[in-house]
């Protein structure tokens, strides 16, 4: 929609022109920022020039920049022993949004509006994914993703500080990994998105989000048995009422379905 | 910055925060729609070099140096892109409002891609179609786009004048209705295609605000940020001192006068409780001033600078504490006189009636009783084409008005009256509507587009937003409905109870004749000895309530349809064996409230054994479709019946005209608009076939009260039954005319002459339509043509009915409900337009399946939660499954060829249907609408607790 508010829009190029007046915002796809009234903005600044490479891949894992599209990134290619890359395309599809809004979305501003439904976050906080964040000063911090969103549409980012890229480990990279996502209809918004990681060590990590405000990640040094995975679940903090679901079905539709990751990890 | 449209260069300025699809509109390309403007809907889409987005949600300023193509880019008219083409073929739409994005989006499409559509069409809703057609539309187009690319490029091919063959109607049964014209030119029952078609699918088909408005001020208006409160005083100068605001309208400015937005044939049917601006608001969001400013973001802008001082009221959000002693009163001055029943407990209307004697002692006298409380939600029509309206002076100086209306001649009326006017001066007329379903049967922009023109003498211009349409237009009215059944133990009815509470929110619109209409063939289609029935409507502080596909039917038979099952269960007797036993008989008059048989209904046919054999026979075959695996999946099958008079009672009028020019075409003046209700492609029919000419030398000037003496308006699925009937007798006229005449040219018998394409055929010879209008008697002269009229007042409505079976899988695990099988049986009489009724039908049920299953208007202290399709779910193509449409061969006394009405009937008997075969799957039954999968979870849950374990003997 029109924004009738805003009356600057400028093209980021350079670290320098990262730094923002008080009514000035990012904008990467411009997907959300463009969806909603937004009457205490006046100015837009366009990552979408800062030239970043989409995707990088090292020894290391892969770097995802902010401005890496949803498609893109959903169609990466496979790598030599990526076995967790069926779930880029599975995060990708657990948003409400259509394969046209992949085209312009970006994951950086998936992850920055860090809403609960959020899948680029389901994606970082299934596979330790860690935030590259640029502060205003010209320096620059880590985090992890899952601890970045702090609530359902807000995370920890000052005003100013600008997501650069989510880095993903090589070791989750080699995980086997389940995924599964329910929501109150078949491709809606997502009430719960649920994954599932065994690492080449036997660590297993499962994801709670959109279920839960904050992304919720469950670590066992095995693969856990049934009972103590549906006890951990279900006791889990954050499960929450909205019109995309109500809080007890959330809780057992998470233990449902990630009973059924665990069982696929066992096979 | 210079970019490219449709292969044109093209240079212009974006704002900083404009979007694209405006950004487009204002460089006149039209075709892009607005249908939610946040890029959920997909009736936005375009291609920025190549690649599909949603251009509502595509800033502008990067459009720079790229290319755009729209559906307009795709083809023409004259040489449609394969998957325009396909739509065509295929029916692929019904109002076309989203068909541009819809085509855009799939024209990107390979095959490979097929088996995933419904993923990748999840970004475009339609509201119409439910999908199947949609789904064998892309399916058509991606091969033929596929053949076209192998071989030489070039128009695609589509079968002549896009009319399908009617003897293969893919998918549907029993399409050979009765009571067609058996002579070998006639249209009836042959699917042919819209008029509009080939515009519509290449964008060039205008909607309301797909006209140029130079210079037109645009309306802004500020809500109420309360529930209930007055107003102590309003500050407008800040507004009216910014820049390009030109008026700024509050209570004090706009007429005391009061009026109902619910428009009727009769203005005295609904109450009058509205002003265009109170002193008083009674809902959240409720209009409290308007501004008419050059820009968009002025209006806006000054809206935010208004100041308002309230004196906040108590409120009342419960319909049954609405109307308790001691609730704060709404409309506490309005009287009978207004028709407002009991103002000082908010009952809008009341009905306490029933017939047969005592209905408890008939209760306890009973084999069996059964008894429950069903409760359905708020529910959004979601038309894709948002309320607005354009208003300007003409030349003459009289107000004319362009609007997406379903009633534009009521409109008219009612604005003359509001602003005291004649009727000579105003016009307004549609051009073609992006959907209604009833919530375009109000009043809702147009009061504030003449207001402006009028104090302004410029243009204005007032297009809803999509929050605008959940938050100040109209819900479906949710309804508390209590049914007791007593039966004896053969399944015959002793006594039927039905007490309805309607909640109508602050205003009650349509809420008498919802409530009425609610509680008549929903309760009269079943005989019982003693019957009860007591309703109310209420005001509460919500969000008004108004007219809604099945205008109040489908949520009492929900209660009464699922109770039916229940009696059905308790009974051990076959549900549809129950309907069998008690539903009324062929030739049989319903009764009303009192008892009374209902005088203006005559049954002019009877079809409803037809549909319940239908139906209960295509659950017995199945369809093959397999439940998923494991045993959390629970197996259920139900059904539900329904019945609908085919007009709206007390008068549904429609004065036509069809005129012969000499060049052999016709020109109709008929009064109803076209929202994908299929009624011109329909009247198009009739009236070629009576005048034995071909579909392309009819045209339509509908909906318009310049074009057509008059029309109730486009509801109760009136289109074909009035106006169709009307357009039939005024064909009729003028073929009588026609003949008479070239009898006397020729001096033969007019009964041996045959009106052809070309003139008459009399006497051996072919005597042409400028020979036969010179001859024409003077009386019959109009301009350079002959015309003749007729009228239809909508005295007598005969009967349809319709019969809905599902079989479904229910995961006790999650509560997903997965629909295995759909059918749905319908009493179409003669089946006018196999490919549009076989539409209206999927359409109704999939609409139907979104009440029942998923949407909800949710509301907390009369706050909207839900304001955006991302929150309300609207049915994506993966939530709609196939239904199969079994016809009943019926032919009907009253309507025209045999033909009866079918555009809301569909809708009324689903949710009863998929919530008794919910019941039968999972052992527990569903009360409240949405059966959500969270509630279904519950149910499902607490009956496993409660249940008895399983003996394994």
């Amino acid at each position: 929609m029109d924004l009738n508010t805003i009356t600057g829009y400028r093209y980021a190029r350079s670290r320098g022109d990262l730094v923002l007046d008080p009514t000035e915002r990012f904008v990467a796809g411009g997907t959300w920022m463009f969806s909603e009234p937004q009457l205490e903005v006046t100015g837009l600044v366009d990552l979408s020039t800062m030239g970043w490479p989409a995707l990088e891949v090292s020894d290391d894992g892969l770097r995802i920049a902010a401005t890496c599209t949803i498609a893109e990134l959903a169609a990466i290619p496979e790598h030599e022993g990526w076995t967790a890359h069926p779930l880029f395309f599975q995060c990708a599809t657990a948003l409400l949004a259509s394969f046209k809004v992949w085209n312009v979305a970006t994951v950086g501003g998936n992850v920055c509006r860090s809403f609960a439904a959020g899948s680029m976050v389901s994606l970082a906080a299934a596979l330790d994914g860690v935030a590259l964040v640029w502060t205003p000063d010209g320096g620059e911090y880590r985090m992890p993703v899952e601890r970045l969103v702090t609530g359902n549409g807000t995370n920890s980012l000052a005003p100013g500080e600008v997501l650069r890229a989510v880095e993903i480990p090589a070791h989750a990279l080699r995980a086997r990994t389940g995924y599964r996502k329910i929501a109150l209809a078949e491709l809606g918004r997502s009430g719960a998105v649920l994954t599932g990681r065994v690492d080449e060590d036997g660590c297993a990590v499962f994801g709670i989000t959109a279920a839960t405000w904050r992304p919720t990640v469950l670590r066992y040094p095995e693969l856990p048995d049934a009972a103590t995975l549906r006890s951990d679940v279900a006791s889990a903090d954050g499960y929450y009422t909205d019109p995309l679901g109500t809080e007890d079905w959330r809780r057992e539709v998470s233990c449902v379905l990630l009973e059924e990751i665990r069982q696929e990890l066992a096979a | 910055m210079r970019f490219a449209v449709n292969g044109s260069e093209r240079d212009g300025e974006p704002r900083a925060g404009q979007c694209l699809r405006t950004f487009l509109r204002d460089h006149e390309h039209l075709e892009v729609k607005k249908g939610c403007d946040a890029g959920d809907c997909g009736a936005c889409s375009v291609l920025v070099d190549g690649v599909p987005v949603h251009s509502c949600i595509y800033p502008a300023q990067r459009i720079e140096g790229h290319s755009v193509t729209t559906v307009a880019g795709l083809g023409t008219p004259d040489e449609l892109h394969p998957m325009q083409a396909a739509f065509v073929d295929h029916f692929g739409f019904q109002c076309g409002y989203c068909t541009a994005g819809m085509i855009v989006t799939a024209s990107t499409l390979h095959e490979e891609q097929l088996g995933d559509l419904p993923r990748l069409m999840k970004g475009s809703l339609c509201r119409c179609t439910g999908y199947r057609s949609i789904r064998e539309s892309i399916t058509a187009g991606v091969a033929a786009a596929g053949e076209t690319a192998s071989s030489e490029p070039g128009p695609a091919p589509t079968t002549e004048s896009g009319q399908t063959d009617a003897a293969h109607p893919r998918g549907a049964r029993n399409l050979g209705s009765t009571g067609a014209d058996e002579r070998p030119a006639s249209l009836i029952g042959r699917s042919v295609a819209p008029p509009a078609a080939r515009r519509v699918v290449t964008g060039t088909e205008p909607f309301t605000f797909d006209t140029a408005t130079p210079g037109a001020l645009h309306i802004k208006v500020l809500g109420s940020p309360h529930a209930h409160a007055r107003i102590r005083s309003i500050d407008t100068s800040a507004a009216l001192a910014l820049d390009g605001v030109e008026l700024v309208l509050t209570h004090h400015d706009v007429p005391a006068m009061r009026f109902s937005t619910g428009r009727h044939e009769h203005r005295t049917d609904d109450p009058d409780d509205t002003r265009v601006l109170d002193d008083v608001v009674r809902f959240v969001g409720q209009r409290v001033a308007a501004v008419a400013a050059i820009t968009a973001a002025a209006a806006e802008e000054a809206c935010r600078r208004i100041v308002v001082d309230y004196e906040v009221l108590p409120a009342v959000f419960d319909p049954e504490a609405a109307r308790t002693p001691g609730a704060p009163l709404l409309h506490p001055d309005r009287t009978p006189a207004d028709r407002v029943d009991e103002a000082g407990r908010n009952v809008v209307a009341a009905l306490h009636a029933g017939y047969g004697g005592d209905l408890d002692e008939a209760l306890a006298a009973s084999d069996v009783t059964v008894a429950g409380t069903w409760q359905t939600q708020r529910l959004s029509h979601a038309q894709l084409e948002t309320h607005g309206s354009i208003g300007w002076l003409d030349d003459d100086g009289r107000l004319v008005v362009r609007t997406s209306s379903q009633v534009p001649f009521l409109t008219r009326d009612e604005l003359c009256r509001l602003l005291d006017l004649p009727q000579d001066r105003v016009r307004v007329f549609t051009a073609r509507v992006g959907g209604g379903f009833g919530g375009k049967q109000e009043l809702f922009t147009e009061d504030l587009v003449a207001l402006t023109v009028l104090r302004t003498g410029k243009p204005a211009v007032y297009e809803l937003s999509r929050t605008d349409e959940f938050v100040r237009t109209s819900v479906r009215h949710p309804m508390r409905v209590a049914v007791a059944l007593g039966a004896s133990s053969d399944g015959r009815l002793a006594a039927m109870r039905v007490d309805v509470l309607s909640d109508t929110g602050a205003y009650g619109n349509h809420s008498r004749g919802v409530m009425f209409h609610g509680c008549a063939e929903s309760i009269s289609l079943y005989t019982s000895p003693v019957k009860r029935i007591d309703a109310e409507a209420v005001y509460t502080n919500n969000t008004p309530s108004g007219a809604f596909r099945g205008y109040g039917l489908g949520q009492v038979i929900l209660a009464v349809e699922s109770a039916m099952d229940e009696l059905a269960i308790e009974l051990g007797i076959d549900p549809f064996e129950l309907r069998r036993i008690n539903a009324i008989r062929e030739g049989e008059v319903p009764l009303g409230f009192f008892g009374e048989p209902e005088h203006d209904i005559v049954p002019g046919s009877y079809g409803l054994d037809q549909c319940l054999d239908l139906a209960e026979q295509a659950l017995l075959r199945g369809n093959g479709v397999e439940a998923p695996a494991g045993e959390h999946w629970r197996i259920g099958e139900g059904m539900a019946a329904s019945m609908i008079a085919t007009m709206a009672p007390r008068g549904h009028v429609s004065k036509t005209t069809v005129t012969l020019l000499p060049d052999g075409g016709y020109v109709l003046g008929v009064g109803t608009s076209e929202f994908g209700n299929g009624t011109t492609t329909v009247h198009a029919q009739i009236v070629a076939t009576d005048l034995g000419t071909s579909i392309d030398r009819v045209q339509l000037r509908n909906s318009d009260t310049d074009g057509a003496d008059y029309d109730t308006g486009a509801f109760a699925s009136a289109g074909t039954t009035v106006a169709g009937k009307a357009l039939h007798a005024a064909a009729l006229a003028l073929r009588d005319i026609l003949l008479g005449t070239a009898a006397t040219l020729t001096a033969t018998d007019a009964a041996t002459c045959t009106l052809g394409p070309d003139g008459v055929s009399a006497g051996g010879r072919l005597v042409g339509f400028a020979e036969l209008i010179a001859a024409t008697p003077a009386e019959h002269r109009v301009g350079d043509g002959i015309a003749a009229s007729a009228a239809e007042y909508g005295e007598h409505r005969s009967l349809a009915f319709n019969v809905q079976a599902f079989r479904v899988a229910v995961d006790v695990r999650t509560g997903v409900v997965r629909i295995l099988q759909s059918v749905q049986s319908a009493d179409a009489g003669t089946v006018m337009n196999p490919a549009q009724c076989r539409g209206q039908v999927e359409g109704g049920v999939a609409h139907a399946i979104g009440g029942a299953l998923y949407e909800e208007v949710m509301v907390e202290e009369g706050r909207i939660q839900t304001p955006v399709f991302r929150m309300y779910r609207v049915p994506q193509m993966a939530d709609i499954p196939g239904t199969e449409v079994l016809f009943a061969e019926t032919s009907d006394d009253l309507g025209p060829f045999g033909a009866k009405s079918m555009s809301e009937s569909p809708y009324n008997p689903v949710a009863a249907a998929l919530g008794n075969a919910i019941r039968r799957a999972i052992g527990a039954r569903p009360y409240e609408t949405p059966f959500s999968r969270d509630r279904v979870w519950r149910l499902a849950r607490d009956a496993a607790a409660s249940a008895p374990p399983i003996s394994t003997a």
